[in-house]
């Protein structure tokens, strides 16, 4: 099964933040990600939960925002999940151009679009029962560089741990010898 | 999450520099200080983000927000930005053709 972190948010406001942190600091500790990736997925991930808040917040939800981490081995994978009332993905409304003047009265709908540029690959799936946003960005583990141990990985295993032994001896000062 | 909002003058221009993270828990904050900016008979505005870690479209929208009421009294909203990562979300959205941007505050005041 591949590794996989699931955080659950409070659909407020201020857990966004928190969803960007836990994402941003999984992909720039454990995958092979460059600082400017890092920043993409930073985003990414903040557009698609604060729909999911905001999308709560229409539906008058109390329930939790999931973020889901899983470590597949080509790529790094964030769902998003919320239990609004969902939306049609393939029918969110265009903005005019941007050398139209009209264009100043939309301050909203960016944020889907930025993910679909920021990240390598975005589905989304929606229903009455909520919405569901499956991110990924390709990148490798982060290769594990035992050079600079210094002891032999190898070693570890001919230590044999017994943790029902008794306290080991020295450690508590009441051992004999 | 803190959001640090100053204002200062300079030539007759109100400069907002805006320091930490603009998302949608802070972004109303920035909108209120502009809206108040604004009712202030402030019409020239330039908000340096120079000091901002994070801003997605939370923080775009407020910006452009921010614009179409200086431009309603025949004002002006411009930027301060030389941050990669901050220009990359106007650059893609496509809204370096909407705002003007500097790389510095004096630039800015100049225009």
């Amino acid at each position: 099964m591949d590794p996989s972190i699931e955080l659950e948010i409070p659909a407020r406001p201020e857990y966004v933040a928190l969803a960007r942190l836990v994402v941003s600091s999984l992909a720039s500790s454990r995958r092979d990600l460059t600082d400017d990736r890092v920043d993409d997925l930073k985003v990414a991930v903040s557009e698609a939960c604060t729909n999911a808040i905001e999308a709560h917040h229409s539906a008058d939800s109390d329930d939790s925002v999931v973020v889901r981490c899983t470590e597949l081995e080509d790529r790094l994978q964030i769902e998003i999940e919320d239990r609004g009332s969902g939306f049609d993905p393939e029918s969110l409304p265009e903005h005019p151009p941007v050398t139209d003047p009209e264009r100043l009265n939309f301050e909203r709908g960016l944020g889907i679009p930025l993910i679909k540029t920021l990240v390598d690959d975005v589905s989304i799936s929606s229903s009455g029962d909520g919405t569901k946003v499956t991110m990924s960005m390709s990148c490798a583990a982060v290769e594990f560089d035992d050079s600079d141990l210094d002891f032999d990985l190898d070693d570890l295993d001919d230590i044999d741990f017994d943790l029902d032994a008794p306290e080991a001896e020295g450690a508590g000062g009441s051992a004999s010898s | 999450m803190e959001l640090d909002l100053d204002v200062t003058e300079q030539n007759g221009v109100a400069v907002l520099a805006v320091k930490g993270e603009v998302d949608v828990y802070t972004a109303p904050r920035l909108r209120e200080k502009l809206v108040e900016l604004v009712t202030q008979g402030k019409h020239r505005i330039v908000v340096n983000l120079e000091g901002v870690e994070f801003l997605d479209s939370t923080g775009l929208g407020v910006l452009v927000g921010g614009l179409k009421r200086v431009r309603s009294h025949n004002g002006d909203l411009s930027l301060v930005c030389t941050q990669h990562r901050i220009l990359k979300v106007f650059e893609i959205t496509g809204l370096t053709k909407v705002f003007s941007i500097h790389d510095t505050v004096d630039a800015a005041v100049a225009e």
